[in-house]
């Protein structure tokens, strides 16, 4: 094949890691310079070298990334940039924090009761902007961006405003019982001292079924279709709003969902109040561009992230501040995705782009 | 002159050999292009024209062989180094940007900027002055979106004449040309050749390449026939070289035996964009069982929105249409879709297809989610393939990965087959189709109008929208002419036609008293 743009996707990808992790060793270099290289090292393998727990932890740190991916990933595919798994996600938490925390008479049912409720939360954030889009032609991302802060402020007024959510003490939701967390299902047994739970499982049997929508159902033909040519779509008789709304329900259910497994996880993560968007919902922009939005890919583009974050945490060992951490896994996650966001921007505009290369010469005659 | 004999041909590609994932596009092609001559390029859909084209204007890289540009052997792996060669290409499928003007389009990249303004006064008066010495009809600040597939066209024309190119490719440029615009091209090209351009031109029409060309290189199945000398062969030998057997282009049909009315269209009015005035404007017809009516008239005068009104694409302002005798005014098009109507649109890429798709989720673009193709919202993987392999044999759709081709890498004329075969084979009542053979080889034309005419005979009532008059004459058992968005003849007796009076209706120089239609 000698089609210059046919590089195969996957290649790319791993160029962007690449870039990336080269961008993170010089950040290393800059502040540490003697112990730059043992850090990169621990950044690659510290995973792998701390015994099961590391591996427990990088499925755990994966969960809500491979979610909030699968999220933006969805909607992507549609044609939509659902940047407000953010706020869909904070939506989740809350949720799946109510459920835990006022409804013990569930019994063993509580914490499945408490995804579904994020679940909902989730959806119904994810249908606004769906709903502004196809009906009203406002565009999703202002509409996203807009929902992630009053989402923010509407969380923090009602937990802070609810003696039975409210920790006062810490300024942030009170602890989840045990009885309401995810089941382990003797993850913490395999993975000993990690926070890992069935909520790995939940992601990948999510992921699972969202391929299964895209690539064998009527229904994932349609988003697809949309997202690929909406004149064409339109011929076919495929109803574009449906589709709209649909895919971005079915984007902020998944991210709701993220939410939820993060704060029934039992692993002490709260509702902090304080007026921080979580990052779950932007990660997942990463995590869907390295895994091109594909459902599978995300799987892996997420377990990757997990995997440096959860190698990051031993950079602590050598003489790194814990911030550095922070920005190197941040830069190498960002990086990667800047470098596809890219890619995809020169893809698109390849043709116009090769038109203004050969005007600009081809102009020398006139 | 110079030493080198090879210096008078202005392009040679020696030797070209390019594969696609092992399956060959190019099978050591040989290509002399001589200084000032017209060169046309022939072959069947899929022969691999195109993709030498790319070649030569280093969009492709070839496997191998050579090229060498007034004499001098060059490596063109981009198109700055084609441009900076003095080579220019209209390609096949235009790229335009939909949301900029004409004007815009053609000074991409060449823009001047004066205290960072545009200097778009200047360009302005360059592109008048062409399109006065051209004859081309355009509104510079017309947007790319707006405008008629045939004025992209004239744009991507104008582009190239805008940039002086002294090696100019034309991939198809006619393909969507009205007769009258096609002549006016033949004589721009002429003039272009009187200047001293080389000119390689891919056309699929005979007439084209027998008045314009002087040599002709044809390809079949990725290799070289043969180059010949135009005025030493007949259209019949070129076609025969071309398609390996002979060609009839005169469909023989028997008279139509009308049936029902199938399409009522009363009193149909389409609303222009805003501040102009209407594009169809009260126009009222039926089309029987049976019979296949064409809508003859030039590019622009109101035919695209009358059948984008019909299909429901775009917005009605009045008027009612009926499906055998059914109300559709109203209906979704998904509705009409499934209810009787079969579309072949004017534009393959912008509606008739997903090129990012797969041949075979195309083929059921129409169906995917009817019973014979989905089971409770799961998609027939096996079904949808063995449907697409019957219509790939039927149609002789050529490509290289059969029925999991992704559709953006197949030959301009075999994804219009696509979108034929899936629109004559899906149940219908009325087939509706705008330019349908347009960029399809004289075999697979030949193929093409002998099923229109089987649809006719199966009862089937045909509402054609055609450019080309030997089309329109070949086919029709009525004409209806379009000017200005109004109907303003019918012609029944296509055998006693006179063209000259048809051209007149066309351009408006005279009109019918039309009775409204009972
Ligand atoms: N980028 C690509 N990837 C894979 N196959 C390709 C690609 N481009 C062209 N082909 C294949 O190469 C063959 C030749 O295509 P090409 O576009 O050159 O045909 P053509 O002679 O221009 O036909 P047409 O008259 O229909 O435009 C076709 O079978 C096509 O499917
Ligand atoms: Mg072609």
């Amino acid at each position: 094949m000698k089609r210059k743009k046919d590089f195969a996707p996957f290649i790319s990808s791993l160029a962007a890691i690449v870039c990336g992790l080269i961008i993170g060793f010089i950040i290393l270099i800059l502040s540490n310079p003697t112990e730059a290289v043992a850090g990169f090292v621990t950044i690659l393998t510290g995973s792998l070298t701390h015994g099961t727990k590391g591996v427990g932890q990088v499925l755990y740190y994966a969960t809500p990334l491979i979610l909030c991916g699968l999220s933006v990933g969805f909607a992507f595919k549609t044609g939509l940039f659902n940047i407000g798994g953010s706020g869909q996600f904070l939506m989740g938490a809350f949720g799946a924090v109510v459920i835990g925390l006022t409804c013990p008479q569930l019994g063993p049912f509580q914490w499945v009761v408490g995804l579904l409720f994020a679940i909902l939360l989730g959806a119904i954030w994810g249908a606004i902007p769906g709903i502004l889009k196809a009906y009203f032609n406002v565009n999703e991302v202002i509409t996203c961006i807009m929902l992630n802060y009053v989402s923010l402020f509407w969380v923090n007024m009602t937990v802070k405003g609810s003696k039975v959510l409210f920790n006062a003490l810490r300024n942030e939701s009170k602890d989840i019982p045990k009885v309401a967390t995810l089941p382990k299902l003797g993850f913490d047994v395999i993975f000993d001292g990690s926070s890992v739970n069935s909520g790995i499982i939940i992601a990948i049997l999510v992921a699972i079924l969202l391929y299964i929508i895209l690539e064998k159902t009527t229904f994932g033909y349609e988003l697809k279709a949309c997202g690929l040519n909406k004149n064409a779509s339109k011929y076919a008789g495929i109803n574009e709003n449906r589709s709209i709304v649909y895919s971005m329900v079915i984007a902020g259910a998944i991210a709701g969902l993220a939410g939820g497994i993060m704060l029934l996880s039992g692993t002490g993560r709260h509702i902090e109040i304080k007026d921080v968007i979580p990052s779950e919902g932007f990660n997942g922009i990463s995590v869907a561009l390295l895994g091109v939005s594909n459902p599978i890919g995300v799987i892996f583009s997420g377990l990757f992230i997990a995997y440096l974050t959860a190698g990051g945490f031993y950079l602590q060992l050598f003489h790194f501040s814990k911030e550095i951490i922070d920005i190197i896994v941040a830069v190498i996650i960002y990086f990667s995705a800047f470098a596809l966001i890219i890619k995809k921007f020169l893809e698109r505009y390849n043709e116009k782009k090769k038109d203004k290369e050969y005007n600009l010469i081809g102009n020398k005659g006139a | 002159m110079g030493n080198n004999a090879n210096e008078n041909y202005a392009i040679e590609m020696k030797n070209i050999t390019l594969s696609f994932n092992k399956k060959i596009a190019n099978d050591n092609v040989t290509l002399r292009l001589r200084k000032g001559e017209v060169h046309a390029l022939l072959g069947e859909n899929g022969a691999g024209k195109s993709t030498l084209m790319n070649v030569l204007f280093g969009l492709y890289k070839a496997d191998s062989g050579e090229i060498y540009v007034n004499g001098k052997k060059e490596v063109i792996d981009n198109a700055v180094t084609a441009n900076k060669l003095g080579i220019g290409m209209v390609h096949q499928h235009f790229k335009l940007v939909h949301n900029f003007t004409i004007l815009e389009n053609i000074v991409l990249g060449v823009e001047e900027t004066h205290l960072g303004l545009l200097k778009l006064a200047d360009a302005r008066k360059r592109v008048v002055e062409l399109c006065n010495k051209y004859h081309f009809d355009l509104d510079p600040d017309a947007k790319i979106e707006d405008i008629t597939v045939g004025m992209q066209q004239r744009t991507e024309i104008l582009k190239m004449l805008f940039r002086n190119n002294d090696i100019m490719i034309f991939d198809e440029p006619t393909a969507v040309l009205t007769p009258q615009e096609i002549r006016e091209f033949m004589t721009i090209v002429k003039n272009l050749k009187a200047e001293g351009k080389s000119i390689l031109f891919i056309s699929h029409k005979l007439d084209e390449i027998k008045e314009v060309a002087d040599r002709c290189t044809i390809l079949r199945k990725g290799k070289c026939i043969a180059t010949v000398d135009v005025d030493k062969v007949s259209k019949e030998e070129l076609s025969e070289m071309m398609v390996g057997r002979k060609v009839n282009l005169k469909v023989d049909k028997a008279p139509a035996k009308p049936g029902n009315v199938v399409l009522e269209v009363r009193h149909l009015s389409v609303a222009g964009e805003r501040g102009h005035k209407d594009k169809v404007r009260d126009v009222s017809f039926d089309v029987r069982a049976g019979e296949i009516v064409c809508i003859a008239g030039i590019d622009g005068n109101g035919q695209s929105e009358l059948i984008k009104g019909i299909t429901g694409t775009k917005p009605l302002k009045s008027g009612t249409i009926k499906i055998d005798g059914q109300d559709f005014t109203h209906k979704s098009i998904r509705y009409k879709n499934t209810h009787g109507i079969s579309h072949i649109p004017e534009d393959r890429h912008r509606d008739g297809l997903i090129l990012d798709y797969d041949m075979e989720k195309n083929m059921v673009l129409q169906e995917y989610f009817e019973k014979r193709f989905s089971h409770s919202g799961f998609l027939k993987e096996k079904e949808i393939a063995e449907y697409t392999d019957e219509l790939i044999d039927e149609y002789d759709i050529r490509s290289m990965a059969g029925g999991t081709s992704i559709v953006r890498n197949m030959s301009g004329g075999n994804q219009q087959k696509i979108i034929i075969a899936r629109e004559m084979t899906k149940e219908h009542k009325l087939m509706i189709a705008v330019q349908p053979t347009r960029g399809l080889d004289v075999g697979a034309i030949e193929y093409i109008h002998k099923s229109i005419v089987k649809q006719r005979d199966m009862g089937i009532g045909v509402l054609l929208v055609s450019f080309e008059l030997e089309e329109v004459m070949n086919l029709a058992d009525r004409i209806l002419v379009m000017f200005e968005g109004e109907i303003v003849a019918e012609f029944t007796d296509i055998q006693n036609l006179d063209l000259n009076e048809l051209g007149l209706y066309m351009a408006g120089g005279k009109r019918m008293n039309m009775k409204e239609v009972a």
